[in-house]
C-alpha cells in the first residue's frame, strides 16, 4: 500500500556483559527465562522484524517489560543493539558515525517522551525551539517557527510560562510541538500519552490524529493501552518478551488474534468501535433500502439500523453493492469471545 | 605471652630513621624547589595584596554601599540589605573595619578559586565513575585531616604569608563544591538527558544546556558551603600570617582577652550570616521556575 520508511531486520538486544555471544543461544531456542537463569543475561529484543510504512501511524504495543521502550530507543540509537539492522530510507542507522548520527537525530527523527522531559529552566517557547537551537537555527527564525507550532498545538498565550506552571496535558503538547518543530519526517512517541489522565489522553489522541491528517509523518507510537493503539494505529505490532507476536491492522488483530496472549489483550475492548461493516458482511444483498459505506464501524451502523427499523442493509464500495450485513451478525461479532457471563443469562 | 603484651612495632631506631628520612627528603625538596613554587604563586600573591589594599583603602561609605548593592542583587530583600548595612556599621564602630576588609578579601579570593577549580573537577567526576572513585577519598582526606597537619608542608614550602594561608583555606573549602557539582550533575533527570541526546546534542550542548542548568541548585548549595567553610578557616589561616579577623581572635586566646575575642568572633559570625543569607536567597531565585501555579 505504501513504501517502507523504517525497516527493522533481525534485531537482537541482550543486556549483559557478553551479549554478543548470547545471540546464537537465543537463535537456538533459549528463552528469556532460561537465558536469565543459565547465563545471567537479560533478553531485551528477540529477532524483531518490522517494516514500518511511510506516512502512517505504526503502533508498537506490549505490557511493561515486553521491550517496546527498548525497541523505540534502537531506532535513534539511544540504545545500541546487540545485532541486527535498522534501515531508514534504506540507510543503515547502525553504520552511522557519531557525527552522522547527530545530524540524523537533528533533522530526520524526533522523539516525544512519556514524562515529557522538558527543560524546567526554559520557557515554553524556548523548549519548543530546543531542537532548532541544537541545529543552530538563529534566534529570530527559531522563535517564529516555534510560535507556529505552539499555536498549532493550542498553547498560544503560554509562550513565556515555565513547564512547571502547566498541567500534564499542556506539558505534553509542548513535548509534541518540540518534536514537530524540527520538521523531522519520523516521529517517535514513547508512551507519550500514558502519563495523562484518560480524558486528556483522548484529547491528545485527537490532536495527534488531527495533525497527522495534515502532516503525514511516519509516526512510531509506543503504548501499553490497546484502546489507544486501536484508536490511532494504522498498523499494530504486539510484542511480548522482546519478540513480535503479531502484526497487522487493528481489525486483523481483533478478528484473528494470533495466540492466547493477544486474545487476552483484546477481550475487554470495544469491538464495535474497531470493526467495520465489511468485516461482518456476507455475500448477498439486502432489500431494506439502507446502505453503508464499507468503512462504517459497527458502533455507528447498528444504531442506524435500529433507527431505520431494519435488520439488514447493503454494504457499498465505489457505488456498488459488495455484500449484506445483518444485525444478528453484527451483534455476534461484537460479543466478547469466551464470555463468562452466560450464567447470568436465562432462557424462558 | 610476650607477643600479646607488646605490640610488635617497628624498632625505635628504625622509626626515627624513617621519619628523619621523610623529613629530610621533603626539606631538600622544598630547598630545591621552594623558590620556583613561590615564583609560580607570585601573581596570585600580588593580586591578593592589591585586592586587600583596594578594599582597605576604599572609603568606608562607598564599601558599605557596594556591600548593600551586592546584597540587593543577590537576595532582593530589603531586610537582608538593612541587616548588611547595620552589621558593617557596627563592625566599623567597634574598630574592626580593616581586619574585616582583609577577611572579606581572602574569603572572596578563596571562594572564586574554589569555584574555578571545584566546578570543572566536579564535572569531570560526574563523567566518569573511575575519576569519582579516585577523587572521593582525596576529598575525604581534605575535609577530615587536621588543618595543622597540612600547614606543616605548606609552610615549609612557601613560608608564612597570604598564599600559604589561601592554600590552607582552599584545601578545607574546596570539597563541598566538588561533591555537590558531581552530585548535581549525576542527579539530572535521565529522561531529559535522553531528550537532549535524541535531538542530536553534542557533548558541549548537553553540558551547558541541560546538565549544568539542572544541577545549578546543587552547585549553588556547594558554593554556599564553600563560603562557610572558608570563613571557618579564618582563625587558622591567621596563624600563618594572613591578616584579618583571625589575628585579634588569636591574640585574645593567648592573652585571655574575653571582650576582644568575643567582638571579633561575632564579626566573623556577622560576615558568615550575611554571605549565607545572600547566597541562599540567590540560589532560591535561580529555582523560581520550578514552582508551579498556572498563569504566573
Amino acid at each position: 500500500m505504501s513504501d517502507v520508511k523504517v525497516s527493522i531486520k533481525n534485531l537482537y538486544k541482550i543486556f549483559g556483559p557478553n551479549g554478543g555471544a548470547m545471540v546464537s543461544k537465543v537463535e537456538n531456542g533459549a528463552t528469556k527465562t532460561s537465558l536469565q537463569a543459565e547465563h545471567k543475561h537479560v533478553l531485551g529484543l528477540n529477532n524483531v522484524n518490522i517494516d514500518i510504512p511511510a506516512r502512517r501511524i505504526q503502533v508498537i504495543m506490549g505490557l511493561s517489560g515486553s521491550g517496546k521502550s527498548t525497541l523505540i530507543r534502537h531506532l535513534n540509537r539511544l540504545i545500541e543493539p546487540t545485532s541486527g539492522e535498522i534501515l531508514v530510507d534504506g540507510e543503515d542507522v547502525l553504520a552511522m558515525s557519531a557525527e552522522e548520527l547527530r545530524n540524523f537525530r537533528r533533522n530526520r527523527m524526533s522523539m516525544v517522551f512519556q514524562k515529557f522531559a522538558l527543560l524546567p529552566h526554559r520557557t515554553v517557547i524556548d523548549n519548543v525551539g530546543y531542537g532548532l537551537k541544537i541545529k543552530g537555527v538563529d534566534k529570530a527564525e527559531m522563535n517564529e517557527r516555534s510560535q507556529k507550532w505552539i499555536d498549532r498545538v493550542g498553547l498560544a498565550g503560554f509562550e513565556n510560562n515555565y513547564p512547571a506552571q502547566l498541567s500534564g496535558g499542556m506539558q505534553q503538547r509542548v513535548g509534541l510541538a518540540r518534536a514537530l518543530a524540527t520538521d523531522a519526517e519520523i516521529l517517535l512517541m514513547d508512551e507519550a500519552f500514558s502519563a495523562l489522565d484518560p480524558l486528556i489522553r483522548n484529547d491528545m489522541q485527537d490532536i495527534l490524529l488531527d495533525l497527522q491528517e495534515e502532516l503525514h509523518k511516519t509516526i512510531i507510537f509506543i503504548t501499553h493501552d490497546l484502546d489507544e493503539a486501536l484508536n490511532i494505529g494504522d498498523n499494530i505490532v504486539i510484542l511480548r518478551d522482546g519478540a513480535v507476536i503479531q502484526q497487522g491492522s487493528p481489525q486483523e488483530i481483533v478478528l484473528d488474534p494470533a495466540d492466547d496472549y493477544v486474545r487476552d489483550f483484546i477481550k475487554d475492548i470495544n469491538r464495535a468501535r474497531v470493526l467495520d461493516v465489511s468485516a461482518v458482511m456476507e455475500a448477498s444483498s439486502s432489500d431494506s433500502g439502507l446502505e453503508f459505506a464499507s468503512t462504517v464501524i459497527l458502533e455507528d451502523a447498528m444504531p442506524a439500523m435500529v433507527k431505520a427499523d431494519v435488520t439488514h442493509a447493503n454494504v457499498m464500495r465505489d457505488g456498488e453493492v459488495i455484500g449484506k450485513v445483518t444485525l444478528a451478525a453484527m451483534i455476534g461479532a461484537i460479543a466478547r469471545p469466551e464470555s463468562n457471563d452466560e450464567e447470568q443469562v436465562t432462557y424462558r | 605471652m610476650e607477643l600479646f603484651d607488646d605490640f610488635p612495632s617497628m624498632g625505635r631506631k628504625d622509626l626515627v630513621d624513617l621519619k628523619k628520612g621523610i623529613d629530610f627528603a621533603f626539606r631538600d625538596f622544598s630547598r630545591d624547589n621552594g623558590e620556583a613554587i613561590e615564583g609560580f604563586f607570585d601573581p596570585l600573591m600580588y593580586f591578593m595584596v592589591w585586592f586587600e589594599k583596594l578594599l582597605m583603602a576604599a572609603p568606608w561609605p562607598i564599601m558599605i554601599l557596594i556591600f548593600a548593592i551586592l546584597a540587593w542583587l543577590g537576595a532582593r530583600s530589603i531586610g537582608i540589605v538593612i541587616g548588611t548595612i547595620v552589621s558593617f556599621l557596627a563592625i566599623g564602630y567597634f574598630g574592626m573595619w580593616e581586619d574585616t576588609m582583609a577577611t572579606v578579601a581572602i574569603i572572596s579570593v578563596a571562594t572564586f578559586l574554589c569555584i574555578g577549580l571545584g566546578i570543572p573537577l566536579g564535572i569531570l567526576m560526574s563523567r566518569s565513575n573511575r575519576v569519582q572513585a579516585t577523587v572521593t577519598p582525596v576529598l575525604d582526606i581534605m575535609q577530615t585531616i587536621p588543618s595543622f597537619v597540612y600547614l606543616i608542608p605548606v609552610v615549609m614550602l612557601l613560608g608564612i604569608g597570604k598564599v600559604p594561608g589561601l592554600i590552607a583555606v582552599c584545601i578545607y573549602a574546596l570539597p563541598p563544591i566538588v561533591r555537590l557539582t558531581n552530585l548535581g550533575i549525576r542527579l539530572v533527570d535521565k529522561e531529559v538527558l535522553e531528550a537532549a541526546e535524541s535531538f542530536g546534542s553534542n557533548y558541549r550542548q548537553k553540558l551547558f544546556d541541560v546538565q549544568i542548568p539542572l544541577a545549578l541548585p546543587n552547585i549553588f548549595a556547594g558554593v554556599n558551603q564553600t563560603i562557610m567553610m572558608a570563613l571557618a578557616m579564618v582563625v587558622i589561616a591567621s596563624m600563618i600570617g594572613v591578616k584579618g579577623l583571625g589575628v585579634p581572635v588569636l591574640r585574645a586566646v593567648s592573652n585571655q582577652y574575653l571582650a576582644l575575642g568575643l567582638m571579633n568572633g561575632l564579626a566573623i559570625v556577622a560576615l558568615a550570616v550575611i554571605f549565607d543569607r545572600v547566597s541562599q536567597e540567590y540560589g532560591k531565585r535561580l529555582q523560581k521556575h520550578r514552582q508551579g501555579g498556572h498563569g504566573v
